[in-house]
């Protein structure tokens, strides 16, 4: 298998007046090509910071990438000018973001925002480029295209904004496309129509997709793999199987009974995850889970416990699963 | 589209007759006229004079009068001018000052643009202080003390420019210049703190990830949605600074329309008070109304009222 994507260790920082907070504190993962990874974690987790520092998209100042390196089909972005990404950005990467009605510039048509990137990226005229914008559009199922192309944002729905929003973003057929959250803001019914669109262009383009969401619904629908964040680590990685099945973090294990679920009586109160993330202005020594676990040991305050294989597909961040610990039950 | 251009224009109507209104009663409800002076001049000849414009009818007689005369844009003679017409001083006034304030206006929007712009992309630096330290100094100076200034550099010190009068494009200069710096100051603040709230939009970074430059996402993408705020502000300052300000025209020795318009009521000049505030009144509703339609094509989200369907 190809890798497109790999990171190692990445750390970023935000600095503001309280102090630097740190965000994105290590993490490793990687996508492979054609593959559907979701990250998933609640606010704040480091996520959505992840996907932008991708394309280094964090506004720099104040946030910086303190180390770490993305390597982009064996490329270190880290180390990339601003001239260097544009040429990537929208080429090779496209992202969605998560609301589609500020997502758009409101002052320009549809078409146009669809056409910059292909006159940018495949030097094309613009007015080869605006039927391709009317063929993009219908790939992504809008309906009389050749209108809607030189219609105005505010002319389009929400579930249609996104829709173009996918077009801008797949506009140069990229190799990896980052979708950050991107039916959070849809209606449920949208919101299935939009993850069916994903799934088919990207079997169609080979594309792969990291897909940012808390919504593990979302996930089932559409991921191979899922990594699950929490306080700016991974905690735990594997197939959407493992996860949904053999869940092994507490933290996963949490997020996974906090599902409503329909087959429940509806007067049962929903289990939620008690108690709020750490505050990463000053980070916890230990594992950053420890003050909401249910089974916190004594290690888990003082040693961060590091990514260990549970099987040859997941591994989990948990002193619960380490080796050592393990060995001790077992005897 | 016509409808509401009609509607726009009965609405403006109105506003003018109301504007007319209660600048002829305001006036009249000031004690004195336009023939009281230190030196009293005798009754007979008083009687006289207010018989020949008309000043000796009843009050509401008068208003009438007037209100006809200005549909016919007949405003009447000047009572202190004798030899001319309120129409000929504001012919004679006005392209003087139109002339200097499209310059004005142009430094304005301009320089106050540019001036904002590069204050809001270097956000918190060197520049943004440079920039927003010009516009406090534009927003604080007052006109008279800044005029003053630049004669005395510009013209006595380094004799580039004449002091003072209106004989060609170099006597345009200091007078556009100082009737420019307040505007100037208040639309690269506006500018500013539009275009670092649109920066942070959405929208921006959509752009910055279609792999667009920060020159082409500034320009295509921030700018145009960071003026629309700058647009509402520039109908009443273009009729402001069309009619012309009074202090830097008198200054600067120009004969402009802002010096009639002073002048005119410390003189009791009745006629010619109504006729400048009519005209003034009349680009004031004509300009806004232009800035209500030039919405439209900087957002395509406005729709004028009852504009008919798509």
């Amino acid at each position: 298998m190809e890798r497109i994507l790999e990171v190692n260790d990445l750390h970023v920082s935000f600095h503001t007046y309280a102090g630097e907070v740190k965000a994105v504190r290590g993490v490793n993962f990687y996508v492979n090509k054609g593959e559907a990874v979701a990250i998933v974690g609640e606010s704040g987790c480091g996520k959505s910071v992840t996907a932008q520092s991708l394309m280094k998209l964090i506004p720099m100042p104040p946030g910086e990438i303190k180390q770490g390196e993305i390597l982009f089909q064996g490329e270190n972005i880290v180390n990339k000018t601003n001239k260097e990404m544009e040429a990537i950005r929208g080429k090779d990467i496209g992202m969605i973001f998560q609301d589609p009605m500020t997502s758009l510039n409101p002052t320009m048509t549809v078409g146009n925002q669809i056409v910059e990137g292909l006159v940018k990226h495949q030097k094309m005229s613009r007015s080869a480029a605006h039927s391709r914008a009317i063929e993009l559009l219908e790939m992504v199922g809008i309906p009389q295209p050749d209108k809607r192309v030189d219609q105005y944002p505010h002319q389009f729905s929400g579930g249609m904004r996104q829709r173009a929003m996918i077009a801008i973003a797949l506009a140069c057929s990229p190799k990896l496309l980052i979708a950050d959250e991107p039916t959070t803001a849809l209606d449920v019914t949208i919101q299935a129509q939009i993850l069916e669109l994903m799934k088919e262009l990207q079997k169609k383009m080979d594309t792969s997709i990291i897909l940012i969401t808390h919504d593990l619904g979302v996930v089932a629908e559409v991921c191979d793999r899922v990594i699950v964040m929490y306080a700016g680590k991974v905690i735990e990685t594997g197939t959407v199987d493992d996860i949904f099945y053999n869940p092994q973090h507490p933290y996963t294990k949490g997020l996974l009974r906090s599902v409503p679920r329909l087959d429940l009586n509806k007067d049962e109160p929903l289990t939620p995850i008690f108690g709020t993330p750490p505050d990463l202005l000053r980070p916890p020594v230990g594992c950053g889970f420890t003050a909401r676990c249910e089974s916190a040991m004594r290690v888990c305050q003082e040693i961060d416990p590091e990514l260990t294989e549970v099987s040859k597909t997941q591994q989990t961040a948990c002193w619960l699963q380490h080796p050592l610990a393990k060995s001790r039950i077992g005897s | 589209m016509i409808r509401y251009l009609g509607k726009r224009i009965f609405y403006m109507i109105i506003a003018l007759f109301l504007i007319i209104t209660a600048t002829f009663w305001l006036m009249q409800a000031v004690p004195g006229g336009p023939f009281t002076s230190e030196k009293q001049v005798p009754p007979e000849i008083e009687a006289a004079l207010n018989a020949h414009y008309g000043l000796d009818k009843p009050l509401f007689e008068q208003y009438v009068d007037y209100l006809i005369r200005v549909i016919t844009w007949d405003l009447g003679p000047s009572f202190k001018e004798k030899a001319s017409t309120v129409n000929q001083i504001i012919e004679r006034g006005f392209p003087v000052s139109l002339h200097l304030g499209l310059q004005s206006l142009a430094i304005a929007i301009f320089g106050g643009i540019t001036l904002g712009v590069i204050a809001a992309l270097r956000h918190n630096k060197w520049q943004d202080y440079t920039a927003m330290v010009i516009a406090v100094l534009g927003l604080s100076v007052p006109n008279f003390i800044l005029a003053s200034f630049y004669q005395y550099i510009f013209s006595i010190k380094l004799g580039w420019f004449p002091i003072a009068q209106w004989e060609g494009f170099e006597y345009t200069v200091l007078p556009s210049f100082a009737l420019a710096a307040l505007p100037l100051a208040f639309i690269a603040r506006l500018t500013r703190s539009n275009m670092i709230e649109v920066m942070s939009q959405d929208y921006i970074k959509t752009a910055k990830a279609k792999g667009l430059s920060t020159f082409t996402t500034t320009v295509k993408h921030a700018i145009r949605n960071a003026l629309l705020p700058v647009i509402t502000y520039l109908g009443p300052l273009s009729a402001n600074i069309l009619t012309g300000s009074f202090v830097v025209e008198r200054i600067f020795g120009v004969p402009g329309l802002g010096r009639e318009f002073v002048m005119s009521i410390s003189n009791r000049d009745y006629t010619v008070i109504m006729g400048t505030t009519v005209f003034y009144a009349i680009l004031l509703v004509v300009l806004v109304l232009l800035v209500d339609l030039a919405y439209t094509i900087v957002d395509p989200r406005i729709k004028l009222a009852d504009g008919g369907k798509e």
